[in-house]
């Protein structure tokens, strides 16, 4: 993809929730575009729709309407087989408390995306290696989720993001969980990615002085995209 | 590979809890098994029966006799080898708890028709020549330490007395299913004692064992016999071993049926239990499902991890139980010989075991597994923290 293209472009979307019998609106008629290379921040305050806006562009919810178009491929037409082929190859995730497999070393965590393509064991391992050497776990490699510290397990999580190389990053209060100085780590390294892999990542966050590292800063409130 | 993997390290996630199903399972296996084994042990009477042997009896009622000279005609009727009469003797050894069953019968007979029990020349010999004489199964003997030559004694219940017997011999089973706690003696002894006591009881046998040259033609000779005796004071009605058998068993059947009931409500209980297990297994790893989801796996993928580790969870109960049941049927067969001639675990048996571990083990995932795949992304990653 060319530097400073729309890598994501979202038109109209809304979408509510069902609780009982009402609906409960959760974005309206948002539209907004994200170049490529660019590390933009969501922020908010609780039930602004921010997380939902995330999972509405990693492709793992859907919208009531509108439409959202990612490196060219719209994917609120996808079905869901298709979107989970989309997801493995399109988008890394990285959540707040870093979603690891507990019963999988850091290696074969970062290796779970690779599973999914038909790369052969040898292949695997070049990237599994290469992914972990960025985020400077190499030498951790076998160690259990158990056996991290938090920044730890959110690097191999990053890892795991970055593992099948995918445009997109998409990263959910990825220091919420974390002190200041492992908090400051993982800012730095997601910015590593960015500057050095021209990877394209939508941070949502609570944080002022992790939205500080971000190009762009989008505020939601009430389900409506506000500008400051 | 990675899957395998998945389910093995998932299953012994939390030890204590795996181990407890395991168990669980294993001990409901065990059960099954064992419950199994003593339906198939009251049928084994009808499953050794020998398809040569017809047996005669009073048509009115097992309760009323047959006079002894109906041997001589029965011997006459074609196709029949040998007829020897047999009484159930009903005597107790020192105490009630001692029972075993004990028979008077007419020793050349014995011999000849029933070749599954296994004597030397020298006990045949022994026991053909001794009135007193008594042939008793290998598992009667070392339970009560019987020898050759010993006296044994056994009060009489239905023909009263002391009666006294010499151990002539020992015999030993052709297979391991023939019943070795059977207690055998001269009818002559019985009936010369009672034409002395009771004459009025004398010269009478309880059934007949009538052996036939060919077991195609059974049923016609047995029709032959009974046909001989019509419109005497005591009509016959004369079967096949087999299903003389299957009369006793029949009057005992809703005890069998009861059992049977119990073995498939002890799988039905562990297959609630490993249920529910699996259903909390899979509630607390709600959002790690959710995460493989976010990655790219999808619903099958998810499905067979569930399912993988239930049913790996379960066979493994069930392999415990299985290689448990063998040692305990052993232990019953030792211990409790005076009731179980024998406690063999059949490959029946140990089919059904596994298959009821593996019905325990898919059963116990449907839900778990239908739930862990049908999980909205969005939803199970709301679970976390």
């Amino acid at each position: 993809m060319a530097a400073n293209s729309d890598i994501v472009t979202i038109r109209n979307v809304t979408k509510s929730y069902r609780r009982g019998s009402q609906i409960v609106p959760v974005l309206e008629d948002i539209s907004f575009s994200i170049q490529s290379g660019e590390f933009l921040a969501l922020m908010g305050p609780s039930g602004s729709g921010k997380s939902t806006l995330l999972n509405l562009i990693a492709g793992i919810d859907k919208v009531d309407s509108g439409s959202i178009i990612i490196g060219g491929c719209e994917i609120t037409t996808l079905s869901e087989t298709e979107l989970a082929r989309w997801r493995a190859v399109n988008v890394g995730f990285v959540f707040q408390f870093y979603n690891l497999i507990p019963v999988l070393t850091a290696y074969e965590n970062v290796e779970l995306p690779l599973l999914l393509t038909r790369l052969s064991r040898r292949e695997r391992r070049e990237h599994v290696e290469a992914a972990l050497e960025i985020v400077n776990l190499a030498d951790r490699m076998d160690h259990r989720p158990s056996q991290l510290s938090g920044g730890q397990q959110q690097r191999v999580a990053i890892a795991r993001a970055i593992v099948t190389d995918p445009a997109i990053l998409v990263a959910d209060e990825p220091t919420g969980d974390l002190d200041r100085v492992s908090a400051g780590e993982i800012l730095s390294l997601m910015d590593h990615l960015v500057q050095d892999f021209d990877k394209t990542i939508i941070m949502v966050t609570h944080d002022p002085r992790a939205a500080e590292k971000a190009h762009i800063i989008r505020h939601l409130e009430k389900g409506l995209l506000t500008d400051r | 590979m990675f899957m395998l993997k998945y389910i093995l390290r998932n299953a012994f996630r939390h030890k204590l809890r795996a181990l407890l199903t395991v168990t669980g399972v294993a001990i409901a296996i065990l059960a099954f098994g064992l419950l199994r084994t003593l339906v198939g042990l009251w049928y084994l009477g009808v499953e050794s029966s020998s398809s040569t042997r017809l047996v005669a009896r009073n048509a009115i009622s097992l309760v009323f006799s047959l006079p002894i000279s109906y041997k001589e005609r029965i011997r006459q009727i074609p196709g029949v080898t040998k007829a020897g009469a047999m009484n159930w003797f009903g005597g107790i050894y020192i105490s009630e708890k001692n029972f075993f069953p004990n028979f008077a019968i007419e020793p050349q007979a014995f011999l000849d028709l029933y070749p599954e029990f296994l004597l030397s020349p020298e006990e045949q010999k022994g026991f053909l020549l001794d009135r007193q004489g008594a042939v008793v199964g290998q598992k009667l003997a070392n339970t009560h330490g019987w020898k050759l030559g010993d006296r044994v004694i056994l009060k009489g219940t239905i023909f009263p007395g002391q009666w006294e017997f010499v151990i002539r011999g020992i015999y030993r089973g052709a297979q391991r299913s023939t019943d070795e706690t059977q207690f055998f003696f001269n009818w002559d002894y019985l009936n010369e004692s009672l034409r002395r006591t009771i004459p009025r009881r004398a010269d009478q046998a309880g059934i007949y064992i009538v052996g036939v040259a060919n077991p195609e033609k059974a049923a016609e000779v047995a029709q032959a016999i009974d046909a001989s005796f019509k419109n005497s004071l005591a009509e016959t009605m004369t079967e096949t071993e087999k299903a003389f058998q299957l009369s006793f068993v029949a009057m005992t059947e809703a005890i069998m049926i009861a059992i049977k009931i119990v073995s498939y409500v002890v799988i039905v209980i562990i297959m609630v239990v490993a249920a529910n297990t699996m259903a909390m297994t899979a509630r607390e790893r709600i959002s790690e499902y959710a995460t493989l989801k976010t990655l790219g796996f999808q619903w099958h993928h998810i499905a067979a991890a569930v399912f993988g580790e239930s049913l790996f969870i379960a066979i493994l109960g069930g392999i415990a139980g299985i290689f448990g049941t063998f040692p305990a049927a052993l232990f019953i067969e030792k211990e409790l010989s005076q009731f179980f001639p024998t406690f063999q675990v059949t490959t029946t048996t140990t089919v059904l075991q596994l298959s009821a571990a593996i019905l325990v083990g898919a059963t116990a995932s449907i839900f778990p597994t239908w739930r862990a795949a049908t999980i909205r992304i969005a939803v199970g990653l709301r679970r976390i923290g």
